[in-house]
């Protein structure tokens, strides 16, 4: 048992390590959920399913959704930007 | 600053910061510890309320003030993500043609796993008191599912599922209604959130007084503040905007 | 062994906080920040952790109600937190997104109002 508990941690902080280096946001949507995901499995292995579950829907999918939205929708407006600016500087 | 300037800062305080966190764990009651104190009295003070799940004791019963407002940063920021996503005056709804394309096997999982999300959601936060979970969890399990039709390719039908403005009136209702219930207990036991209800058989889903009904209420606050939150980026990424000039 | 849970912890802390000082898009900063939360989850729970097949704090027809088992106290503490730092998060979201439309720029450096 102790020595999951270790394993669940390590692979938390090499998931955590590896989600702060990624430096393109659009790759951290995954490696935040694959977080995610490992924190699930160490609050289980921690006897704790109700914070497990809660990760579960906030870590895995709201978070990483939201972030991959939020990417998506700045690239769209700086896209329209250039556009913009590209007229003006037609005319 | 210049970069270096603020890595070195950071090295500085960080550095501190990891000596400091050191020495004190260092002092803590070592992982794996059987002395918990606080679990010593939050136990017995569950099970005296009927209450099997004792992590829904404490946030329900034990802490149900700190969970009110918990549960008002939680409004507070789904009020303040919406102000500052809200569609501003020179913006068109106009939405894009959905040009993407969706496998059939991710179409077909998306809709299989959408009922079955949702009956897990409300199972959650109906057995809040008896098994793991309560309004947080299947809250956000419940919102999520939802969106498992944006998965199966079908962002018209999201919309007809979601109907934005009554998942707003659910969040902001949930967080009335807490408060409603707090001061019911207030005027009934003297304590604001007090546990007015009567206790049932140990185990049974109405055996936990006040802690299920709360948990159905932030259940249904939870869900409308992630879905609030999840459609206005939703709407984000999918309107046009018209340049205003 | 028996401070290791509470290194990693701190690890997280730390490694987000750096993720933070060296990013250079805000999104970033955000993710790095929802990292070095996830710290505070873990120091939680290895605080409340007792080893020795003690179970989780819930009780039903098999296990019958005992003390013999994880505290209780702060895992009610994480899994609100959890749910609050989601809807904080997206607060943030929501302000990069604001940023990149009125600046044209998420770079922290570029951002005149974020000098110090």
């Amino acid at each position: 048992m102790t020595a999951l508990v270790a394993v669940a941690l390590t692979v938390v902080a090499l998931a955590g390590t590896a989600v702060v280096l990624s430096d393109e946001p659009q790759r951290q949507a995954v490696t935040l959920s694959i977080f995610g995901t490992t924190l699930v499995v160490l609050f289980v292995v921690l006897q704790a399913p109700d914070v497990a579950l809660s990760e579960l829907g906030v870590g895995t999918a709201v978070v990483p959704l939201m972030v991959m939205l939020s990417i998506r929708t700045m690239r769209k407006d700086r896209a329209q930007h250039d556009e913009h600016d590209g007229e003006q500087d037609g005319q | 600053m210049s970069r270096l300037a603020r890595l070195l800062v950071f090295a500085f305080g960080g550095g501190v910061m990891a000596v400091a966190f050191v020495l004190a764990v260092l002092d803590l009651p070592h992982f794996g510890t059987h002395e918990h104190l606080y679990r010593d009295l939050a136990v017995p003070a569950a099970v005296q309320h009927g209450t099997a799940n004792v992590v829904s004791a404490v946030n329900f019963d034990q802490r149900a003030v700190d969970t009110f407002g918990e549960e008002s940063i939680l409004i507070a920021s789904v009020v303040g993500a919406a102000a500052l996503l809200r569609p501003s005056s020179e913006e068109t709804e106009q939405r894009v043609p959905d040009l993407g394309r969706t496998l059939e096997g991710t179409r077909l999982i998306g809709y299989v796993l959408l009922p079955v999300t949702l009956v897990l959601g409300v199972d959650l936060v109906l057995h809040g008191g008896t098994t793991p979970g309560g309004g947080f969890q299947g809250g956000v399990i419940l919102a999520t599912g939802i969106h498992l039709l944006y998965v199966a390719g079908s962002y018209p039908a999201l919309d007809r599922l979601r109907p934005v403005t009554m998942f707003e009136i659910a969040d902001s209702v949930g967080a009335a209604a807490f408060a409603v219930i707090g001061l019911i207990g207030l005027a009934s036991t003297g304590a604001f959130l007090g546990d007015f209800l009567p206790y049932g058989d140990f185990g049974q889903i109405l055996s936990t007084g006040t802690v299920q009904v709360l948990s159905g209420v932030v259940g249904v606050e939870v869900v409308g503040g992630m879905v609030v939150l999840l459609s206005s980026f939703f709407e984000q990424e999918i309107t046009v905007r018209a340049e205003d000039s | 062994m028996a401070i290791y849970a509470y290194l990693v912890a701190g690890y997280l802390i730390l490694a987000g906080s750096y993720g933070i000082v060296r990013s250079r898009h805000l999104v970033h900063a955000i993710v790095c920040l929802s990292v070095a939360q996830a710290g505070t989850y873990v120091l939680l729970l290895a605080v409340g952790y007792q080893r020795g097949g003690a179970s989780a704090p819930v009780f039903g027809s098999t296990t019958k109600p005992n003390k013999d088992v994880v505290d209780p106290v702060v895992q009610a503490m994480t899994l609100t937190d959890i749910v609050v730092s989601a809807t904080v998060t997206a607060l943030l979201l929501a302000l990069a997104i604001q940023i990149n439309r009125r600046h044209g720029t998420v770079d922290p450096d570029e951002l005149a109002a974020l000098k110090g």
